[in-house]
């Protein structure tokens, strides 16, 4: 379980967050959305050891600030954006990077490069450039480095974490299904997944439960069905959203209003 | 076992197989300068005969002892540690800053170092005897290392904002740096005697002509180190190509790895500068080279860089003593007329890197 409590942060002299209260379980995929310059970037980069906080993270009953980056690394694996490399390094050589800590002492840790490539569907890249791929194909390449970092969702008995921030901005709508259900398989095999999302089709489609925020605070929280109200949408993006069920699958839908 | 690991076909991108291979053919390559600079020489003494009789029990002539032990060999040893200290100090600076083209010789680290060395050579003769018998002929390589040092820190502050190194800024800092660096030099020239001045001189253009045992035992321990810690970097070099941030996601204790990465850039630039004087380019021509052959992963990039630069080095010394013997070039002239080009070449090749 991901805890963060009253997270306050501040970036030069404004203030980004204003104790923001956060939970995440694992098992779930936990979207955080809002819009853009709601503090939903930040409170991932907080939850992620990037940025300096006031408040409390708990990851699992270990405070986050007591755990060392090795120990960290182990346990969560984070997607940026986007990645820029400064040298000329292979798909493999770079999905090799992920191979820290536990996942590089697992059996066949040799062979995870090549299967992590397989299963964000880049197989046969491995020898290709990154720097020479496209931004949607690169952005592929750091997910299956990502998920060599923490391969097994569940170590020990203890859940492994996905921080994703925006992990389908730059893909077609083929890649992004397959990724989000790369993520929601996470989760299914007990891992912990928490993501920040600007695609709310998406979001309702594959989190369980969701942080909406806004201004730098949390505007409401729980499982998608509550939050995803078209009041509460409409009042967190500023425009008129309206909220549908459709009849076949009984989930929920969102269509943007053409006419405000 | 042997034959195992070569059957087993490495995966699509994996370069380590090809790293290594070149690793093997890099240290016969050093080998084979080594022993050509032992024979190579104006004195005209042959290494192999005097080689067989020493093995048989035969006593050397002075000249052949001399010529041997006390010219050719700390002059090979001298080569082989500045040669390696300047590669490797050019790769992981490049990886710190996640630049092709960051180099201390570029980017001021060497003139820091080289004020360092000229104050210790020139206000050194001011220290009280007691104090100038402690430091003994450690005091100009010591001295380099912390201008070394300090150039690269004021570096790393000016250019780099939040993770991310500014290419531009770091060539105009260093520019500035080694401008404010060569302005203070100059004042050092202006205030040295006569045996100071010949001293500076030499040493500013770079050679490896003044090498001797007593250099080598003062610079030899803070190249050692150096070369010894910039294995230690090596996963975190490769982790932060992928940028600070995402370094620490890895695992990396980015700003201690920052700091060691600091301190062996200043300690090997520094230990290189105060032996041999300002021997510029190798220190980014190497790793360029390697990049090019064996990939950026620096597990292999710093100990191939050790191995290329000391032979290039090496080879450059040998232009440098037999292209107008019986007189000899300033090393730093041949590494530069070979070396510049290089450098231009990379620039023409990777525009987009100067914009960033």
């Amino acid at each position: 379980m991901l805890d963060a409590h009253n997270i306050t942060v501040e970036l030069g002299r404004k203030r980004i967050l204003h104790g923001v209260d956060f939970t995440a379980r694992p098992g779930e995929l936990t979207a955080i959305v809002g819009h853009n310059g709601s503090g939903k970037t930040t409170l991932l980069r907080a939850m992620t050891g990037e940025i300096p906080y006031r408040g409390r993270i708990m990851l699992d009953g270990d405070d986050l600030r007591a755990l060392p980056p090795a120990l960290l690394a182990e346990r969560r694996a984070v997607l940026a954006q986007a990645t820029t490399l400064a040298f000329p390094f292979t798909v493999h050589e770079v999905v090799r990077l992920g191979l820290t800590g536990q996942s590089a002492l697992l059996p066949g840790a040799e062979t995870l490069p090549e299967r992590a490539l397989h299963r964000v569907g880049l197989e046969g890249f491995g020898g290709r450039f990154v720097q020479e791929l496209s931004g949607g194909e690169q952005q592929r390449v750091h997910l299956a480095r990502v998920l060599v970092q923490v391969w097994q969702p569940v170590t020990d008995g203890q859940a492994r974490w996905l921080f994703l921030d925006e992990p389908v901005a730059s893909l077609d709508i083929g890649h992004q299904l397959q990724v989000m259900r790369l993520a929601a398989d996470f989760a299914r095999a007990g891992g912990g997944v928490i993501a920040v999302m600007h695609d709310l089709n998406l979001t309702a489609m594959f989190a369980q439960s969701v942080t909406l925020m806004m201004g730098g605070q949390v505007l409401a929280a729980g499982p998608v069905s509550q939050v995803f109200t078209s009041a509460t949408l409409s009042a967190a993006y500023d425009c008129d959203l309206k909220v549908s069920t459709p009849p076949p699958g009984g989930g929920v839908f969102l269509l943007p209003q053409a006419v405000a | 076992m042997l034959a195992e690991s070569i059957r087993v076909q490495p995966a699509a991108g994996d370069r380590s197989v090809r790293a290594r291979q070149v690793l093997v053919l890099l240290s016969l390559m050093l080998g084979a300068v080594s022993i050509a600079s032992m024979t190579v020489g104006a004195s005209g003494v042959a290494l192999f005969p005097a080689l067989g009789r020493a093995l048989s029990g035969e006593a050397l002539a002075l000249q052949e002892r001399v010529v041997l032990l006390d010219i050719r060999l700390p002059r090979l040893l001298t080569g082989i540690l500045v040669g390696a200290a300047l590669a490797v100090s050019g790769a992981v600076m490049q990886g710190l800053f996640r630049n092709p083209l960051a180099d201390p010789g570029i980017v001021g680290v060497g003139a820091g170092a080289g004020l360092g060395a000229v104050l210790a050579i020139v206000l050194g003769a001011m220290l009280p005897a007691s104090l100038a018998a402690i430091t003994g002929p450690h005091l100009v390589p010591i001295a380099a290392f912390l201008g070394g040092w300090g150039s690269t820190l004021v570096l790393y502050r000016v250019s780099t904002r939040q993770g991310r190194t500014s290419v531009a800024t770091m060539l105009l800092a260093g520019i500035a740096m080694g401008a404010l660096a060569g302005a203070l030099t100059g004042l050092m020239v202006y205030i040295a005697d006569d045996q100071q001045l010949r001293d500076l001189t030499f040493w500013g253009l770079g050679s490896l002509a003044g090498a001797s045992w007593t250099k080598i035992a003062a610079s030899a321990p803070i190249i050692l180190l150096a070369l010894i810690a910039a294995p230690a970097l090596a996963r975190a070099l490769n982790a932060f190509t992928l940028g600070e941030a995402a370094a620490a996601h890895l695992g990396i204790p980015v700003q201690r790895m920052k700091n060691i990465a600091i301190l062996t850039v200043a300690g090997a630039t520094g230990a290189a500068v105060a032996i041999s004087g300002g021997i510029g380019f190798i220190g980014i021509v190497v790793p360029h080279l390697l990049r090019l052959a064996m990939g950026p992963d620096h597990r292999y990039l710093l100990p191939a860089a050790a191995l290329l630069g000391a032979t290039l080095l090496l080879g450059a010394d040998m232009i440098a003593r037999v292209i107008v013997a019986p007189a000899e070039l300033p090393i730093g002239i041949v590494t530069a007329v070979l070396g510049a080009p290089v450098f231009l070449w990379i620039l023409l090749k990777r525009r987009g890197l100067v914009d960033m």
